[in-house]
């Protein structure tokens, strides 16, 4: 297979994958290397990525960080089931799309204006995106593409990126799983033992105690959720 | 109000609905499709010399077709506000024209951007001092750099079509770009043609704004505070490079509809005799003259073919030098100065320098066959035998 879409980084000014032909695979199909190809090879050759390739890590972005739609629920646990399949997998989320003021915490986030400082602070060499919406994650894909040396794998709800070096369509819960139980088979064929273990708690953030949680503590979201009884919220963004 | 229609998809409406043959302007045609479109918000400037389009909208808004209509105070507000409707999700039409869609421009050329999904219309008319209300279709080469996909509507039939599979293209969750629909001023909106329709008791299915690339903003509903936050505006604190690649994700969006021109229109193109010796390519109303001074032609025997462009974005770069290979002079009658298809034209085959440029009408002139007829004998090395006198 000639491979349209490589691991970089391609260059200073990356050449959008669309603009070299590359179009999305249809339904029931994925692409892999920008060549349309079946789920399953798609599948494994991502799953080797993350197996072989130093500190994989898991993006969620917020259409499985929010649990705003019926099955969100069911597609981030997983997720989860899938990262604990992954060995030293990591799971560093994208919470919004607004640049970080006044410095990104690599350690604790991703951010699609400036993607490539939390790929090489953290040394990341293989990922996987889902839950980020298509504009947000083709921006962020071809940034990575662009200006580090890092595997993406796309896991899209919709019609996929090409962009990504691994790019799954319609993905839900079910498809998440099945992508775990190739996991689990490439990794028995590699001959690497592992015990299912979730990823580590993000380090950088402060441990929640859920008894004492006041609005203050959502900071920037406070505004989304209810005030309290007599509570006048006037300080909003 | 709600009247209940029966709601289907773009396929079945476009494609395989039983029609009905009716007689009526360009106009007409434009708003029976908004009629048919499901259209949450209509937002317009109506001024009198564009079309009677969003007139004709807003009487179809009064019998209940389309939930709001918002008469906004000139045309950068009407502009402006169909990106804020759009942030709400919902399914949005406006329609202007010459002056006005300059006015509007530097909104408009903003939707693709921010990932606008909306259709508008553009009856062409004059843009140029001395002011004129005359047909013209200059001011669509405004548009083609802005990022926009960009239809050609030759007559009525085709503006009513592609008005409503433009509702179907913006949305598609790879799109998400505006459409605009264009079609002559006058000769078109003015004119009363064939129009095959549907039954109006048909609608398109609803919008559904969490199928989209981008997050709606929906206040109540998280990710609310997630919305289309406008990082371009805070470049200290972005990288760069996302604005370059924002910009080749819109240009990539165009790209992407290409393939729902196929499925919904039949094709970015229209091609009769590909490869004569004499080719004419053309677009909107000037298509409609060209298909008949190629009929002209072939009832004289000659060498000669006809492109029309049905779209000007994306760009069918490879479908018109396929259509243009081995001929040996091509025509691009043009209702404006410039040429801007003339060039677009060019910059697509390797024997640019056998395309001649024109003929060309402006300032509200009409485009009549016999022009184009003396082009082809001048072409083929004949004399004319017309508009010598």
């Amino acid at each position: 297979m000639s491979k349209k879409i490589t691991v970089g980084p391609v260059g200073y000014m990356p050449q959008s994958a669309p603009s070299m032909g590359v179009e999305l695979s249809p339904e029931g199909k994925a692409l892999l290397y920008g060549n349309i190809v079946d789920e399953k090879e798609a599948m494994r050759d991502a799953a080797k990525a993350l197996l072989t390739m130093d500190n994989p890590t898991i993006f969620p972005g917020p259409q499985v960080l929010w649990d705003w739609r019926d099955d969100v629920a069911d597609k981030s646990a997983a997720i989860l089931e899938l990262a604990s399949e992954i060995p030293n997998c990591k799971i560093i989320p994208m919470p919004d799309y607004r640049p970080k003021y006044p410095k990104i915490d690599v350690k604790a986030e991703i951010n699609p204006n400036h993607p490539n400082l939390t790929i090489l602070d953290n040394k990341i060499k293989a990922c996987v995106f889902i839950g980020v919406h298509c504009h947000y994650a083709n921006l962020t894909l071809r940034m990575i593409r662009a200006g580090t040396s890092c595997y993406t794998v796309a896991m899209c709800a919709m019609m996929g990126h090409e962009e990504a070096m691994a790019s799954l369509r319609d993905v839900h819960a079910d498809n998440i799983l099945a992508f775990r139980d190739v996991v689990i088979e490439v990794r028995n064929e590699l001959g690497i033992e592992h015990t299912p273990t979730m990823p580590p708690e993000n380090p950088s953030l402060p441990k929640e105690d859920w008894g004492s949680l006041t609005p203050a503590d959502y900071g920037e979201y406070r505004s989304l959720i209810m005030s309290r009884k007599g509570e006048h919220v006037a300080e909003v963004e | 109000m709600s009247l209940n229609k029966k709601l289907v998809d773009m396929d079945y409406l476009l494609n395989e609905a039983p029609r009905e043959k009716h007689f009526i302007t360009g106009a007409q045609a434009m708003s029976e499709a908004v009629k048919r479109a499901s259209v949450d918000m209509a937002i317009a400037y109506p001024i009198t010399p564009q079309s009677e389009v969003m007139h004709l909208v807003g009487d179809i808004y009064a019998q209940g077709h389309i939930k709001e209509y918002y008469r906004a105070e000139e045309e950068l507000g009407t502009m402006s506000a169909i990106a804020g409707a759009a942030r709400a999700g919902v399914r949005l039409f406006t329609a202007t024209s010459g002056p006005g869609l300059l006015r509007g421009l530097e909104a408009i050329v903003s939707w693709p951007g921010h990932r606008v999904p909306c259709v508008l219309g553009v009856l062409t008319r004059v843009i140029n001092a001395p002011l004129s209300i005359q047909p013209d279709n200059i001011e669509m080469a405004y548009l083609m750099h802005s990022g926009i996909i960009m239809l050609h509507a030759e007559n009525q039939q085709d503006t009513f079509d592609m008005t409503l599979a433009a509702f179907a293209i913006t949305e598609k969750v790879d799109v998400y770009i505006p459409v605009s629909v264009s079609t002559e001023g006058f000769f078109v909106t003015h004119a009363k043609g064939y129009v095959e329709m549907m039954s109006e008791e048909l609608a398109f299915t609803e919008n559904d704004p969490y199928h989209a690339p981008v997050p709606a903003m929906d206040n109540e509903v998280p990710p609310a505070r997630i919305q289309r936050d406008a990082p371009v505006q805070k470049s200290n604190f972005m990288s760069y490079l996302i604005h370059s690649v924002w910009q080749q994700e819109i240009w990539d969006s165009n790209r992407r509809a290409m393939k729902y021109i196929y499925q919904y229109l039949g094709g970015p193109i229209e091609v009769q005799n590909p490869g004569s010796d004499v080719m004419l390519v053309a677009s909107g109303c000037a298509a409609a003259q060209a298909r008949e001074a190629n009929r002209y032609a072939q009832e004289e025997g000659l060498s000669v073919g006809f492109v029309k462009v049905r779209s000007i974005r994306p760009w069918p770069k490879d479908e018109i030098r396929a259509a243009l290979k081995g001929s040996k002079a091509i025509i691009v009658p043009e209702h404006n100065i410039i040429g801007w298809l003339c060039k677009e034209v060019q910059a697509s085959i390797p024997n640019s320098g056998d395309v001649i440029e024109g003929p060309r009408v402006y300032g509200g002139m009409t485009l009549p066959v016999e022009l184009i007829m003396t082009e082809i004998y001048d072409a083929l090395g004949m004399k004319s035998e017309t508009l010598q006198a």
